[in-house]
């Protein structure tokens, strides 16, 4: 036998690693395969278990965990039914760039392979929805292994890794030393950008005439919303903020347009066509942004891209200067240049763009009918922007309420507004706003929910209720798939398959059940009055559902239909 | 257009999938892939032979830059190289056709590597167009199995693909 002394076990070794990665919230659920790891969490005081009520909300805990903070999330399953449970959030952090740490089970090495009870080739399942993935074969090397997982995780362009333990590693014993550093000759992101292609693009920034900003979640990911704040601010142009972008740039400052792409604003699809100099930012011209590229490609306009991913680049759109680096590093070289740089933007010509752009403005877009004898899903969002001071961390499921969320809350700063954007999840927000009070718990946090989205993950009212997370749920309940809902009325002859909402719980009292305060709000006038309660000193400690009859019929406006040109918007007035 | 496509990756299990899948999962042509491990253990080259425009092929290098167990890709394309690729045909080899097959055989500079009383085993080396062109030759009837090896490349000169 060899000397026990001084070894442990792989589990102890799992959970040192951990430690010495400084992980504050480990988000599981326990089983089998995994037995071993929950024994060495059992006896360990460094970070705090967060027990789901299913492996898909571990993973988007931890994601949300790690989109408020910057930190990387970390989740924890078992083989089988728990790996293949945590997929959907692996994904969905695969979709928007999140780095996680996935650790799973697995049944032990000699059984991989024979169909062994809750055997899942999970390295196989997960490999096109992560940034890599391992199965670790020997006990020594464990803790290298979640070195690599953590650092491939959290540089370059971010993303999940899965790790995939065999549960017989978890038992063996081996010494622990964790690795200082990492080195990967096949691994090396690049940080800095080309300082000749930034001189260049700065160069084409301060000759142009139509200038155009547009960001996406690369600005926050990245943490560069400081400098380009700066960049913004001293260049005088206009800026649209993605999806994912937003709170990137403050959404209440004159110079932000709103929102772009399929729900964007009419000035900012606009200003996004029309431009001269495009300087697109941690952002990759998805569908959902540019509608359809024939049309949004024009002759007498010249893009930049700067972004952490080479393969982001000139994958949908062809850019002119690409600019391969960390954005928070290539602003801060940009924001210098500029310092040093005796040449001024055109203000004759920046003038008359903001001319045409305050034009497009006039068309008020985001305007909606008030009413007062029901409520607008958009009021419920405006009002709550208002009730929280416009600080609070908003979280969303998908849908029409993702959208007014995202139109109707200004986020002035990153890192506020938690949605799924790339995958499209129905099932995050509760979750997601678990991530983020546990990450900040004095904040207010609200998830901006459909009847439908939310019960995709509900039963998390229960781990709420566990760790005292005093959420506020806002649904928009309009008893209706509502996007789905929207497409069928426009393009498919209002014949509204299968996209109600029927035989819907009584959310006042599910929530009660679950030991929350629930509330239903059915008046326009009611709103405001609610939003204000909930978030009083009185239920400060409480998490407060609150569900809001909405207007059924209501459409998110604007709209560019799918496979359409940016410009070619439908607003509501046209209907 | 038809791009080799050379690349050094880890030699740990599962690298071959990471790869075949991101050519499926991407939608990638693929028309030959080989693999094998190199003179460093830890490594292992693999050639793939694919086609596409100019884009696809751009976008097809930075996705597989960016797989993580990847350490080095280069398209052949991009310089002079030499291509080869190892095909075995069974011929039938009766009556007439025995000193037909052997003729065809040396005109492609091909050998002969087993002798049967009705088919002969034929080996031949050469550029992928240069096997096609052997078959094409071969009347369909007389060619009784193939099998081909899939491209292997390397730069001319001093153009070399090492760590
Ligand atoms: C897991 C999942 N399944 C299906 C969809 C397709 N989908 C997108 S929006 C939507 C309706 C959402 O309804 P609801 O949560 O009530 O929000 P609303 O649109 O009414 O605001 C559906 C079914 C999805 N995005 N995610």
């Amino acid at each position: 036998m060899e000397d026990r002394t001084t070894q442990i076990t792989g589990a102890e070794i799992l959970i040192r690693c951990l430690q010495e990665e400084n992980v504050k919230f480990v988000f599981g659920y326990p089983g089998g395969a995994v037995l071993n790891i929950y024994d060495a969490i059992f006896s360990q005081t460094h970070f705090k278990h967060v027990l789901v009520r299913h492996e898909q909300a571990a993973v988007h805990a931890a994601d949300a965990y790690s989109r408020a903070t910057g930190e990387v999330g970390v989740a924890l399953v078992t083989s089988g039914p728990g790996a293949t449970n945590a997929v959907t959030g692996i994904a969905t952090a695969y979709m928007d760039s999140i780095p996680l740490v996935v650790i799973s089970g697995q049944v032990p090495t000699p059984a991989i392979g024979m169909d062994a009870f809750q055997e899942v080739d999970m390295v196989g399942v997960t490999r096109p929805c992560v940034k890599h993935n391992f199965l670790i074969k020997d006990i020594n090397d464990v803790a290298m292994t979640i070195k690599k997982a953590f650092y491939i995780a959290s540089t370059g362009r971010p993303g999940p890794v899965v790790v995939d333990i065999p549960k017989d590693i978890t038992a063996q014993f081996a010494k622990f030393s964790y690795p200082k550093t990492v080195e990967m000759r096949s691994y090396n992101p690049i940080l800095k950008g080309h300082t000749g292609q930034i001189k260049k693009a700065v160069n084409l920034i301060l000759n142009a005439k139509r200038p155009m900003l547009y960001t996406g979640g690369g600005v926050v990911l990245g943490d560069a919303a400081d400098q380009l704040v700066k960049l913004t601010r001293k260049l005088g142009y206009p800026i649209t903020n993605t999806l994912m972008g937003l709170g990137g740039y403050p959404g209440t400052d004159p110079q932000h347009l709103g929102m772009l792409g399929m729900h964007g604003t009419y000035e900012a699809n606009m200003a996004m066509q029309d431009c001269d100099v495009l300087i697109a930012i941690g952002a990759r011209f998805d569908d959902r942004v540019i509608g359809n590229t024939e049309h949004f490609f024009r002759k007498d306009r010249t893009i930049i891209h700067v972004d952490v991913d080479p393969s982001s680049i000139s994958k949908r759109v062809k850019v002119d200067i690409p600019i391969v680096g960390h954005v928070q590093s290539v602003l801060a070289e940009m924001n210098e240049l500029l310092e040093a740089d005796t040449k001024k933007p055109d203000t004759a010509a920046l003038t008359a763009w903001w001319k045409q752009i305050e034009a497009w403005r006039e068309k008020k877009c985001l305007t909606y009918d008030l009413s007062t004898d029901i409520i607008k899903p958009q009021f419920v969002v405006e009002k709550l922007w208002e009730v929280t001071g416009g600080d609070a961390f908003v979280t969303s499921d998908v849908g029409q309420h993702q959208m007014w969320a995202a139109q109707y809350y200004k986020f002035d700063k990153p890192r506020r507004w938690i949605n799924s954007g790339g995958l499209g999840t129905m099932g995050v927000g509760l979750p997601y706003a678990m991530g983020v009070q546990l990450a900040h718990p004095e904040a207010q946090v609200a998830c901006i929910t459909g009847e439908a989205s939310i019960q995709m993950c509900i039963q998390e009212l229960s781990t709420c209720k566990q760790f005292h997370l005093p959420v506020k749920v806002i649904t928009l309940n309009n008893r209706y798939m509502g996007m789905v809902r929207q497409w069928q009325e426009f393009f498919y002859g209002n014949r509204y398959s299968e996209s109600y909402m029927d035989a819907l719980p009584d959310f006042v009292k599910l929530a009660e059940a679950y030991g929350h305060v629930g509330m239903r709000i059915e008046k326009p006038s009611d709103v405001e009055p609610a939003l204000k309660e909930a978030f009083s000193p009185k239920l400060k400690e409480r998490l407060v559902f609150m569900d809001f009859l909405t207007d059924q019929k209501e459409n998110v406006f604007p709209m560019v239909p799918n496979g359409k040109g940016l410009s070619e918007m439908i607003l509501s007035e046209e209907l | 257009m038809k791009h080799i496509i050379s690349l050094l990756m880890e030699n740990e299990a599962g690298a071959l999938s990471r790869v075949a899948g991101l050519f499926s999962a991407r939608a990638y042509n693929i028309e030959s892939l080989t693999v094998a491990p190199t003179e460093d253990a830890t490594l292992s080259r693999m050639t793939i032979v694919t086609s596409g425009s100019e884009e696809v092929i751009e976008q097809i290098i930075k996705q597989l830059n960016k797989l993580i167990d990847v350490v080095k890709v280069l398209d052949l394309n991009d310089g002079r190289f030499i291509e080869r690729e190892l095909m075995l045909v069974k011929v039938k080899a009766t009556g007439t056709l025995r000193e037909e097959m052997k003729r065809m055989c040396d005109i492609f500079r091909g050998r002969i590597i087993d002798v049967a009383d009705s088919s002969y085993t034929i080996e031949l080396t050469g550029a992928g167009s240069k096997l096609d062109a052997f078959l094409e030759a071969l009347d369909k009837t007389v060619i009784l199995e193939t099998v081909r090896t899939g491209a292997s490349g390397i730069g001319r000169g001093d153009r070399i693909l090492k760590v």
